[in-house]
């Protein structure tokens, strides 16, 4: 029994459990919830340690060994995700703790965090296309009573956009599936590796390939499929807003690398072709909406699609580069929007507002709110020497080097807007003084928080800003890392030989 | 009981059919090694033995007989059913290896873990059901 | 029997969708419902649909007794059932719980969060 993978499930389970038993014992529960938060980093860099040691980790559930059964895998990929979710973990708890209302914290948020967590932990680490589904559903059950706790209107609104999507998202992820069982007669993503070159009707694979596209794309919020995800991310406390800004969509980024790298490799030039088109289009009409927008966390939303476009950009031109971009982007946006978050929630914290218009002068008053915005919005925009710099840079390069100039000038085109909306924020919310050209009266400053929650409230903010700096600054070992990961997601033999023991 | 209830006939009825109904939810639960039935059909017809009772009632006159809060029952059935996974660790096994012992009890069978499992599944299963009938039979 | 399922299973697709359509979200979540179904009827097909053997090992034999049909979609669909009834449940508690606050179940009238 490989103790390693098992044990980033057990701990956001059991803390999920304790927390349950501790029913209507909030202070009990928040204890509880930390220790699991702390443990799930430990055990997830733990995980990573031994994966980058002595490679992929496998383990079958109830010693049923693979083809047959369930098999837990660790590859990089999956291994540098358990981290950072574990990271993302911790800081949600720490925020949550300090800024949570009481309603909220006595219904159970800590306890349908670690359940959520669970499932997201389960679809990094899950090796059978089925069980990625069961894990799914673990994950959006809990994210929709996350989203509608606490029951004010725009929740419940945004709740039925946010469920109604996603339900039909699992029932075409359902039926593609079931179609790929009949196909294929194996449900274990190595087996399929194997089996599915062998298909003779390659033209339903890659139907199949199109119908995960589309199930994937609902959770990953792409182009035409994302309008749920605006409509609904805005809406609960800004804790909830972090943890799902942070994992959910990656969640579906994630399964799309995942089965895009290792069962649909048939027919790239195809399918893959589709996929740089709808990067490009995602990343436009993301940047676009956010463009539009006054209101700080819906701008974030948008922000949230228009990245994601980038991520499928680095899986669509399938070279060693471009994924490795992908998975260096995916960590650096990971750490760059919660923290745009976070700072969005300080912000809200003080002056009960989000909208930009009535926000301003915080750059005189607060000038360390002002860094902790400055760091993590230039990294966003891609200016050297943050992470978002290198994860751009890199996926320009792929782009060029793969003779595709048109997606390079739509990402420096949506980097550009990128830019703009974010010295938007910077403009309104920080510099903009009152409008007669006298300095601003009542800006609150930082201070005006009580000391015992302004330090748990800024440190997740300024743990993530300095990683950004360095992930920039020193960027040789991580996108070491990055390319490592996906010349192993690239060759599939490590995989498939740690799974099912053969070669491919 | 406070209230009085909605119809005579019913709430007399409910009073004698949720024993009955416990009663064969348990033998589903146990039927269900070698058989259809199971645990999750068996917390079924628990769950529908006291939304009954709710009906014929209140709902806080169920919540009375129930005893235990549904939500408690969700996080014991858990916990149980973790149990019953990691006993397998203990023998170096992986998580969820079904162990059986060579003993049989009599009219039951053998217990092994999956049993175990499934009574965890049965408790889940009714703290599950109760709690939305509870929250939807409240609001 | 196989192309009579075929044809079930597209009606429900489209009935659900038909459904989903509709400015109610009662409707909504019917619909909702029927997709799921349609889902897992189409795993049932992908099973081989047979007459009178079911993929229970008899007490007397130690392997299976061809012809049996496969088991394997039968347990997908039992594990998307169980499911399914879960994320159900939660939609009626949720289609209850905003019917209370905005006091109509026209998708029409809900469109803050979109504004």
């Amino acid at each position: 029994m490989n103790l390693v993978v098992f044990l980033p499930l057990f701990v956001p389970f059991f803390t999920g459990i304790i927390g349950l038993l501790l029913w209507g014992k909030p202070q009990a529960q928040r204890v509880v919830s930390l220790l699991g938060g702390i443990g799930l980093t430990l055990v997830g860099a733990n995980l990573l340690l031994t994966v980058i040691q002595q490679g992929i980790q496998v383990t079958y559930i109830g010693d049923w060994v693979a083809p047959f059964g369930i098999t837990l895998v660790a590859d990089l990929l999956s291994a540098i995700m358990v981290f950072v979710a574990g990271m993302m973990t911790l800081s949600t708890v720490i925020y949550a703790i300090v800024t949570l209302d009481a309603p909220r914290e006595r219904n159970g948020f800590h306890v349908l965090l670690h359940f959520m967590l669970f499932g997201v932990i389960g679809a990094f680490l899950t090796g059978d296309i089925f069980n990625l589904f069961v894990w799914y559903e673990v994950m959006l059950i809990s994210s929709f009573v996350l989203l509608v706790m606490g029951g004010e209107r725009a929740q419940l609104e945004g709740g039925i956009k946010y469920v109604t999507l996603n339900l039909i998202a699992s029932a075409l992820f359902l039926s593609a599936v079931g179609i790929l069982y009949g196909v294929v007669g194996t449900l274990n993503m190595a087996h399929l590796a194997i089996l599915v070159p062998q298909v003779e009707q390659q033209g339903l694979i890659t139907t199949l390939a199109i119908l995960f596209l589309f199930a994937f794309g609902i959770k990953s919020a792409l182009f035409p499929v994302f309008f749920w995800l605006p409509a609904s991310y805005h809406t609960p406390p800004i804790a909830v807003t972090v943890i799902f800004s942070a994992l959910l969509t990656k969640v579906g980024i994630y399964s799309l690398i995942r089965v895009f790298t290792l069962i649909f490799t048939t027919d790239t030039a195809f399918t893959h072709t589709v996929l740089l088109i709808i990067a490009a289009l995602t990343m436009i009409l993301g940047v676009l909406g956010a463009v539009a927008q006054f209101e700080m966390r819906r701008l974030l939303s948008f922000h949230i699609i228009s990245q994601i476009g980038y991520l499928l950009m680095g899986l669509a031109l399938f070279t060693p580069l471009s994924l490795a971009a992908t998975v260096f982007f995916l960590v650096h946006v990971i750490f760059a929007k919660s923290a745009l978050f976070l700072v969005g929630g300080i912000i809200h914290h003080m002056t009960g507002t989000y909208d930009l218009k009535k926000l301003g002068g915080f750059y005189r008053v607060s000038p360390v709110l002002s860094v902790l915005f400055f760091i993590p919005a230039m990294s966003l925009a891609g200016i050297p020497p943050l992470s978002g710099f290198w994860a751009k840079y890199a996926l320009v390069r792929a782009g060029l080097e793969n003779n595709q100039p048109w997606i390079v000038a739509a990402a420096l085109g949506v980097s550009i807007l990128t830019m703009f909306s974010m010295t938007k924020i910077w403009a309104e919310a920080f510099l903009k003084e009152a409008d007669d050209g006298k300095l601003r009266e009542n800006v609150p400053a930082l201070q005006s928080i009580p000391a015992a929650l302004r330090l748990p409230m800024l440190a997740p903010i300024i743990v993530l800003a300095v990683l950004m700096v360095v992930m920039g600054v020193a960027a040789e070992p991580f996108f070491a890392l990055s390319l490592q990961t996906a010349e192993q997601l690239l060759s599939r033999t490590e995989y498939v030989q740690a799974v099912l023991g053969v070669q491919l | 009981m406070k209230r009085r209830p909605a119809s005579v006939i019913f709430a007399t009825g409910a009073r004698y059919i949720l024993p009955l109904m416990l009663l064969f939810a348990f033998f589903i639960l146990l039927r269900g090694h070698n058989e259809p039935g199971g645990g999750f059909i068996g917390g079924l017809v628990v769950a529908c033995g006291f939304a009954l009772f709710a009906l014929a009632y209140s709902v806080a006159d169920a919540r009375q007989i129930l005893r235990v809060d549904p939500i408690q029952l969700i996080g014991w059935g858990l916990l149980l059913a973790l149990l019953s996974g990691l006993l397998s660790l203990l023998l170096g096994l992986p998580f969820m290896t079904g162990l059986w012992p060579d003993f049989a009890i009599p009219a039951i069978g053998k217990v092994g873990t999956p049993t175990i499992f499934d009574v965890a599944v049965f408790l889940v299963v009714i703290g599950v059901v109760l709690n939305v009938v509870f929250s939807l039979a409240e609001s | 029997m196989e192309t009579l399922l075929a044809i079930v299973i597209g009606v429900l697709y489209a009935a659900g969708l038909y459904l989903m359509m509709r400015r109610s979200i009662v409707k909504l979540v019917l619909g909702l419902g029927l997709i799921g179904h349609a889902a897992n009827l189409l795993i049932f097909v992908t099973g081989r649909v047979q007459r009178g053997s079911s993929a229970v090992i008899p007490p007397d034999q130690t392997v299976l007794v061809a012809p049996f049909p496969d088991p394997v979609p039968q347990a997908l669909i039992l594990t998307a059932i169980v499911i399914g009834f879960g994320t159900q449940a939660f939609a009626l508690v949720l289609l209850k719980r905003a019917y209370q606050a905005v006091k109509t179940d026209d998708m029409d009238a809900m469109n803050t969060t979109d504004r």
